[in-house]
């Protein structure tokens, strides 16, 4: 049962990641109808932009309180992946939203490549440690444990999708989002400057990466130029599996993936009578995502996706 | 004229969500005959090309096609089966020549595959050349048989028209559906086409026509199936339809 | 790109000419090449693997429009099919599956004979080739099957998903059956043997073949069976794109409601492409298998799909000789540059600022996000599309081909 809690507890915690990460993919596919394929690097930027500011923080003001630190290092991140976001929504997709569908997933791709490339050149090649600033005694939760870091994850995780739930439901950017998301052309006639709805739904889901990439590096303790493209790929399985377009489903869905992988990583091995092992673990999102598009390509919580007829 | 029915339909129901988009409707047609489909747009014209074509799923209906059941479960068998269509909006392979186009067509009349494609053995070669002369054939016979080796995408609108039906014929169908096929021309081109369609009627051919000129339609059709909001509400002679009272009332006020 | 022109059907002589003037090269090269070194030679081995990789891909992005991004599972399945039957791993899967269920083993051992015990299955070139294209075709068709009612995006995700899967497996299948031998991989793999003689050449004799009485390095050797093999794949998917076959994929990728529409089995169609594009990289990942002389789970990461796929990008999807090009320029360059660019840099700056692995990186990503915006039909695209919608010059065109 112990077992079970603490698996339980590391997939809501790798959740909550995806689920930060989900959100970006989800949002654009809401109002673009495209998969930004480069969004896992933009993680992956997050966390290394963070891992400088903590670098530069810990030479000058080592002193300073771990909590205050990480909020920097976020706040810190978080203008520099929006302006990455937004120049990759500028350069891949803004000319090519009339061009054949191919073009702009390919695009993204050759961006990734680009952003990945740009930090090995930058940070080097191999993995860097990300500092340690919070107290590393574990907080117990009947019989499992779990480190202030992963704790920190969940409040600010839980923080970021309370706001991003006002912000569409209460503000009027928000209603203007949702206006794209269902229908570009009639949202225009109203009055809605779709660009630049656009562009903040880029810089919005900028900022989540931003805060699950210097949380990743916070809680793995290290990272590296590739960090982003694995998670990147599951956050988007977990926006599928909860519905794409729909901002909840991609909470829900992130939270749910996290816990099939914590949780098949853990019994993969019973299950399977030892033939397959943990290693596995990286096959769950991907099986899920074939389940899911086969069976039930709505999603949990049912697709939002435009009419672009 | 054959009095033979070549495509007898009935009871089609579709609901789409909310939404009941055809119910209980139904269609006969015989041999050798070209009957118009018309009614007001959002009447579920299309949405029963579609269900008879095997692009929807009905949720019921009976279908026969030369006296035998066919089942309207997915386009390539219905086209294997005898009924070829053409779109509202044309639907051709843009990037390919006017010719390819219509050889595409053949596909379905042909058989070789990979060994044939990679081995150019004699009847690989053969049924190579017949798809050629074929297909040039039949651009001859829409009259864009000068086009052959056009990128279809940069054909004009109506030359674009004309190959979507030749590509049609080149399934060697037996009936012949068009959506809409007037759809932007001019009295021109509509004229050009109503010779066309008169020239598909003495092949022998039968061809069901969705249209919303009804001026075409009259002299055109050997019968007139009205729709409005899903139902059938009058099928007759074009002379029957004109003066009923209910055709009337759903285009408020007639022909265009 | 005017004098050189690949069109038998409209320009027959100037075609041929161009063909054969680009054989002559090509034959000549290795001989001219080896007065500088092995290297250039084995660059151009890999490179031409990848082209044949790139070909095959063609089948799938650009005939049929189907983007997959886990192509390279089908040159990792070639690669362990050979590592598998042509080395001694076959001994170790042997004895894992003694040890874990003796009766089973002992009766594969049976079966196979006691000498596979010691030294494993040991195919020539003739089995493993058809063995390879075969398996991987089928593996094609396996995976793409789920994938047959998807759009776009999701294709290509799903694909890559299947590419991931498939690395996963190989880096893995190591216990309780050994399969792959996991991340160490599997070496020892045979040379391609064809007709008794060894492309590595004879032990003792410093890699060097002789053919006909002709001695030559071990990596001409191989130059030219790999030369062939690209030449065969480029006349086989030239036919194929010429063909009822070839029509239907490019129907499908046009417009599939009006593909299916006209008869055409989409499913079935859409699955011969899979099948057909991951034969040629199955027989790729063999070759490669047999010239490395070890597999593992490295060379086959979903960076290598990628790269495969700006080949056939940055040439001109669906164009043959456009994706020649692109794998030429993207397989071969990385590699010249490496032994250009160091050097120069290490001269002009009196140190390496952007090593060669960088530069590589650099423009595949470079070479992705240009193309599409800028020329999205390629370096090299067909040229019928490039047909002018005004009329006058239209009907010169066709007054030209007629003639």
């Amino acid at each position: 049962m112990e077992t079970f809690i603490q698996q339980l507890l590391n997939g809501l915690v790798l959740g909550s990641m995806y689920a930060l990460v989900a959100l970006g993919y989800t949002m654009v596919y809401g109002v673009l109808n495209l998969i930004n394929f480069a969004h896992g690097d933009v993680l992956m930027i997050g966390a290394m932009i963070g891992l400088s500011i903590l670098q530069l923080l810990g030479a000058h003001v080592p002193d300073l309180n771990g909590g205050v630190q990480l909020a920097i290092a976020i706040l810190g991140a978080i203008p520099v992946t929006m302006a990455v976001n937004i120049l990759i929504e500028r350069i891949a997709y803004r000319r090519l939203r009339n061009a054949p569908r191919l073009a702009p997933l390919i695009t993204a791709i050759g961006i990734s490549i680009l952003l990945q490339t740009f930090a090995m050149m930058i940070w080097g090649r191999s993995p860097i440690p990300f500092p340690q600033l919070l107290s590393s005694e574990p907080i117990m939760i009947g019989g499992a444990m779990i480190s202030q870091t992963q704790v920190l994850l969940l409040v600010l995780a839980a923080v970021a999708m309370v706001a991003l739930a006002l912000l569409v439901e209460k503000t009027k950017m928000g209603r203007a989002m949702r206006a794209v998301a269902e229908n570009p052309r009639v949202a225009g006639l109203m009055g809605v400057d779709t660009n630049r709805v656009i562009v903040a739904t880029f810089a919005i889901g900028a900022a989540l990466a931003a805060v699950a990439g210097v949380m990743w590096g916070a809680n793995y303790a290290s990272i590296t130029f590739t960090m982003g493209v694995l998670p990147g790929l599951k956050a988007f399985c977990a926006a599928v599996l909860g519905g794409i377009g729909n901002i909840y489903g991609a909470m829900i869905g992130g939270l749910v993936l996290g816990i099939i992988e914590a949780l098949g990583a853990g019994y993969i091995g019973d299950l399977t009578g030892g033939f397959l092992g943990s290693h596995y673990q990286d096959i769950f999102a991907f099986v899920v995502l074939i389940l899911v598009l086969t069976l039930r390509p709505s999603g949990i919580m049912g697709e939002r996706v435009a009419d672009r007829a | 004229m054959s009095e033979q029915v070549l495509l007898n339909i009935s009871g089609v129901n579709k609901r789409f969500g909310g939404l009941q988009a055809l119910t209980d409707v139904g269609i006969r047609i015989l041999q050798g005959q070209i009957v118009g489909l018309i009614g007001p747009n959002g009447a579920g014209k299309t949405t029963f090309f579609n269900v008879i074509t095997g692009l929807y799923q009905p949720d019921s209906g009976s279908f026969e096609l030369a006296g035998k059941p066919y089942s309207p479960s997915a386009p390539h068998a219905v086209a294997k089966a005898g009924i070829a269509r053409t779109f509202q909006n044309i639907r051709l392979f843009g990037e390919m020549s006017a010719l390819e186009n219509v050889m595409v067509g053949r596909h379905v009349r042909t058989r070789q595959g990979v060994l044939g494609a990679i081995l150019r053995h004699k009847a690989a070669r053969e049924e190579e050349a017949a798809i050629r002369v074929r297909a040039q054939e039949l651009l001859d016979f829409v009259g864009i048989g000068q086009f052959a080796n056009r990128t279809a995408k940069f054909l004009s609108y109506g030359d674009q028209r004309r190959l979507e039906i030749a590509r049609a014929l080149a399934t060697d169908p037996q009936l012949l559906a068009l959506d809409e096929p007037a759809a932007g021309m001019n009295a021109t081109e509509k004229l050009a086409l109503r010779e066309l369609l008169v020239k598909i009627k003495a092949q022998g051919k039968t061809v069901l026509l969705i249209e919303h000129d009804v001026k075409l339609m009259m002299g055109l059709c050997d019968r007139i199936t009205v729709l409005e909001y899903g139902k059938q509400i009058a099928e007759g002679l074009p002379s029957e339809i004109q003066k009923n009272q209910a055709v009337i009332d759903a285009y408020l006020g007639g022909a265009h | 790109m005017a004098l050189l022109t690949f069109d038998t059907r409209h320009k027959p002589r100037q075609a041929y000419i161009s063909m054969a003037a680009l054989l002559l090269l090509l034959l000549i090269f290795p001989f001219v090449a080896s007065q500088f070194g092995n290297s250039w030679v084995r660059i151009i081995d890999i490179a031409l693997l990848y082209i044949m990789l790139a070909l095959g891909l063609n089948i799938v992005v650009g005939f049929a429009g189907l983007l997959d991004l886990g192509y390279i599972a089908f040159f990792a399945v070639g690669a362990y099919l050979v590592g598998l039957f042509s080395s001694p791993q076959f001994a170790a899967l042997l004895e894992s599956v003694i040890y874990y269920s003796p009766a089973i083993g002992e009766a594969l051992v049976t079966v196979f004979g006691p000498e596979i015990q010691q030294n494993g299955i040991h195919l020539s070139v003739w089995a493993i080739v058809p063995l390879a294209a075969v398996f991987a075709g089928l593996c094609g068709a396996l995976l793409g099957a789920p994938t047959l009612k998807l759009r776009g995006d999701y294709l290509a995700i799903v694909t890559l998903g299947f590419g991931e899967i498939i690395r996963i497996f190989m880096n893995n299948l190591n216990d309780p059956i050994n399969f792959t031998n996991g991340p160490q991989g599997i070496n020892m793999i045979d040379p391609i043997r064809v007709f008794g003689v060894s492309l590595a050449g004879e032990p003792g004799s410093n890699a060097t073949v002789m053919i006909g009485g002709v001695a030559m390095p071990s990596v001409n050797a191989y130059y030219f069976l790999f030369l062939f093999l690209v030449i065969a794949t480029i006349f086989i998917t030239s036919r194929l794109q010429h063909s009822r076959l070839g029509r239907a994929w490019v129907a499908i990728r046009e417009d599939e409601i009006a593909a299916k529409a006209m008869g055409i089995n989409t499913r079935n169609v859409k699955l011969l492409a899979f099948a057909m594009g991951a034969s040629f990289g199955g027989v790729a990942g063999a070759m490669f298998g047999a010239f490395q002389g070890f597999v593992s789970p490295e060379s086959f990461s979903l960076t290598e799909s990628i790269a495969v796929l700006a080949m056939v990008v940055l040439g001109g999807i669906g164009h043959i000789p456009g994706v020649v090009l692109g794998g030429v320029l993207l397989a071969a360059l990385p590699e010249v540059l490496r032994h250009v660019v160091d050097p120069a840099q290490q001269a002009l700056f009196g140190r390496v600022i952007i090593e060669a692995e960088v530069l590589r990186q650099l423009l595949y990503g470079l070479a992705l996000v240009l193309i599409m915006l800028v020329r999205p039909s390629g370096l090299w695209p067909s040229p019928n599309k490039e047909e002018r919608p005004n009329a006058a010059l239209a009907r010169e065109e066709e007054e030209a081909s007629t003639a």
